[in-house]
Parts: structure tokens; sequence; C-alpha cells
């Protein structure tokens, strides 16, 4: 799917956040390599939602520093896709946008279960199908690395499973997967990182 | 990056011009007309006092016109997350906001110098303020464009965004207003320069302040 890089697609080094006046995190250090998929675990509110966006570079690090090789997608609670719109139609404004072949569109929505929903306007999804919808146009963007927040929430167990099956084709594929959740997620050879260590 | 710009204007369009399906509506051109079509009632049918002071009016309607679709901007993509997808895909904030704001313009401008005629008959301005005013709107209304989405950018993440940016946008605009609406009385090409030289100043300055802005709204 996409040309292996020789080195890590994600560095961060000695990362600490600050919201408002609270420090959630510091000292910070970690690498993830091609192929690898890295588990944010810890309880709500310790921080894995920033991370996630420092490490997209949305927000700014209070101190440290994180390195970057390659694309980057990003899978949060917002879909990013208009709400008025057929899905087919939303998906496809990212899939242009992106460049991509319509046959993998077709192919990931078929995936996800969504062949169906293609004529259903976006806000007439269920929260479900939403965050499937937000994984088709994840997957579509073909990046090296993916930046998942929490993609179990809202998910039945077959959901879940092919969520879980489409994140161990992408590391297999040589792409990158860093995944904050709360839930489990099984994916052979998933390192864990607890980021409550870190706490203050 | 010019194809994914073209993506996100081809967007814009469809959500913003009227008649598009992003509900893009022709609440600003009824608006304007309204005004047009109330103003006679209020003064009374006193034709010279309407010929001379209907130039203003046009201005005014054209200014709040402007204001309306002020909260479905740019507050809406911030908050479904697309300013953070475009980051991510390498495409910079002021370019978006460069191609909003001629997206917005194509959505207002146009319709509300098509829509001064009808006004001009109703208020019974003469043909050669009819010119001015048409080329007033024409060298005004993409200044107002450019104030439109700063505003709105500034504004996107407050929580009572909508009633501040129409009170921010009064300030903004009274250079415009001046000069546009000066060069009536004046008759003269040099208000309709300066209004001009002001539009071009804001539309230079609003992708890099608006691009700012939606920067800061993700602390």
């Amino acid at each position: 799917m996409q040309a292996t890089l020789p080195q890590p697609a994600i560095t961060v080094t000695d990362l600490a956040c600050r919201r408002g006046d609270r420090l959630l995190f510091r000292g910070l250090h970690f690498a993830v390599g091609p192929g690898e998929a890295l588990h944010l675990a810890g309880p709500n509110g310790i921080g894995k939602s920033s991370l996630i966006r420092m490490l997209a570079g949305l927000l700014r690090p209070f101190a440290g520093t994180v390195t970057r090789e390659g694309t980057i997608a990003l899978l949060d609670e917002r879909p990013a896709l208009d709400p008025y719109l057929p899905l087919g139609k939303a998906l496809d404004f990212w899939s242009r946008l992106d460049g991509a072949q319509s046959a993998h569109a077709g192919e990931i929505s078929e995936r996800l279960g969504l062949t169906h929903l293609l004529d259903v306007p976006v806000r007439y999804l269920s929260t479900g199908q939403t965050k499937r919808a937000a994984l088709a146009r994840l997957a579509g963007q073909q990046a090296n690395t993916w930046l998942l927040d929490e993609p179990l929430n809202g998910l039945d167990r077959n959901a879940v499973a092919t969520v879980e099956a489409l994140v161990a084709d992408h590391c297999a594929a040589g792409g990158t997967a860093i995944i904050a959740s709360h839930q489990p997620f099984m994916l052979a050879e998933l390192a864990r990182f607890e980021l409550e260590r870190y706490a203050p | 990056m010019t194809g994914a710009l073209w993506r996100i204007f081809l967007r814009d369009c469809a959500l913003l011009v009227p008649g598009g399906r992003g509900g893009g509506s022709l609440l600003p051109l009824l608006f304007f007309l309204a005004v047009a079509m109330l103003y006679p009632f209020a003064v009374g049918p006193d034709a010279p006092l309407l010929a001379r002071t209907g130039g203003g009016v046009v201005w005014v309607a054209a200014l709040l016109a402007a204001i309306l679709p002020l909260d479905r901007l740019i507050a809406p993509d911030l908050e479904r997350g697309f300013f953070d997808q475009w980051a991510l895909r390498g495409i910079a904030e002021e370019a978006v906001m460069a191609v909003r704001i001629v997206a917005h313009w194509l959505s207002f401008g146009p319709l509300l110098m098509l829509a001064a005629l009808p006004a001009a008959a109703l208020l019974g301005i003469d043909g050669s303020t009819l010119r001015t005013v048409e080329l007033g709107l024409l060298a005004g209304t993409p200044g107002l464009a450019a104030i439109g989405v700063l505003i709105a950018a500034l504004t996107a993440s407050l929580r009572s965004g909508a009633a501040l940016a129409g009170l921010l946008l009064i300030p903004l605009a009274v250079p415009i207003l001046i000069f546009g609406a000066g060069s009536l009385s004046t008759g003269g090409e040099s208000g309709l320069a300066l209004t001009a030289a002001i539009s071009l100043v804001l539309l230079a300055i609003t992708p890099f302040a608006a691009g700012g802005a939606i920067r800061a709204a993700r602390d």
C-alpha cells in the first residue's frame, strides 16, 4: 500500500502537555516505526486525545518535540463529512482531494459495510455508521501513519473486528498506527503505552 | 496543492451559493430587496428625497445583507474537523481562507449588484447615480466579503459568535461605507478608487489574519 520507510514514522522526545494550568503528562519518550502499532492506554482525562493531536501537529507541545516521517491521517470524534451530503459524495470529496483511486475507495466502503449507505445523507447515519464512515475517509487517504482517537467508540462487535483487521492490514503493509483507546484493541504485536505513568 | 484547493473551492461554492446543497440561501438578497422596498414607505413618497438618499440606503442594505451568512461561513467546518483534516494534508489555512473569500463573494456580491437594479427603480435613483452605486458595489463588496470571512474566523470558536460577529463587522465596514456611499454625493471617481483600495487592503490581510485565528482556535 505504501512505501516502507527506514526511519521511525513518529519519534517523541521529552514531550510534555499542559492544558489550562494543569500538567497532564511530561517526560514522554517513544518511537514507532513502519509496520508497528502502539496502543495509548489510560483513564479518561489523562491526555490521550491531547497527545494524539500533538502527534498530528495540531497542538503545540508544552515541552519536547515530535518528529514525523511520511503522511499522517487522523481519526477523532469529528467525522469531517458534510452532514447534508449523501455518504458517497461526502467520501468522494476526500478521495478526490487525496487523489485516491475510486476502486480502492469502493473496496474500503465494502469492507466497512457502507456500500448500502452511500446514498444516505450523513446526518441520518447512526453513531456507529458515522464512525465507520470516518474510518473509510481515513483509510482512503492512504497515509503512512494512522492516528486513531477512540476508533472503537459506538461500534458493534462485528465492526470492531473489521476495524482491527483494517489496522492489522495497514501495519502489515508497512504502515504505522497509534491508537488511543480505553477499550481493549486486539492486534498481534500491539505495544501498549500506559500514559498514566507519565502523569506528574 | 492547487488541485486540492480547487476541490475546496468547488465545495465552498456548493455550500455558500444560493440553491446549493448546503442551504446557501437567498436570504441576503431578499433582505436587501426588503430594505429597498420598505424605505419609501417609511419616509413617504417624496421623490427628490428618495432619489437623494436612496444610494446611501442601498449601501447600508448591502452591508447588512453581507452579515447574514456569517455564522455558516467558518464555524460549521471548524466544529466538524475539516480545518484539521486540511492541515494534516499540508494545505495552509491561509490558502483555504483566500479560497473561501472568493466563494463568499460569489455567493452575494454579483447578486447584490443585480438586485441593485430593481432597488434603484423602487427608490427612484437616476441612471448616473445607479452607475456610481454599481461601480461602488463592485469595488466594495470584495472588501465586505473579506471582512465577513475575517470576523467569521475570529468568532468561530466562541459560543455566542454570531451576535458578536454582527457587532464586529460594523466598525470594520465603516471605511468602505464612507467612501462607497460618499462617492455618491461627490459623484467622483476618487471615492470609488478609495473604496477599491480599502477592499484590496482587506483582501490582502484577511487570509493571514483568518488563518491565524483558525490556528489559535486549536489551542
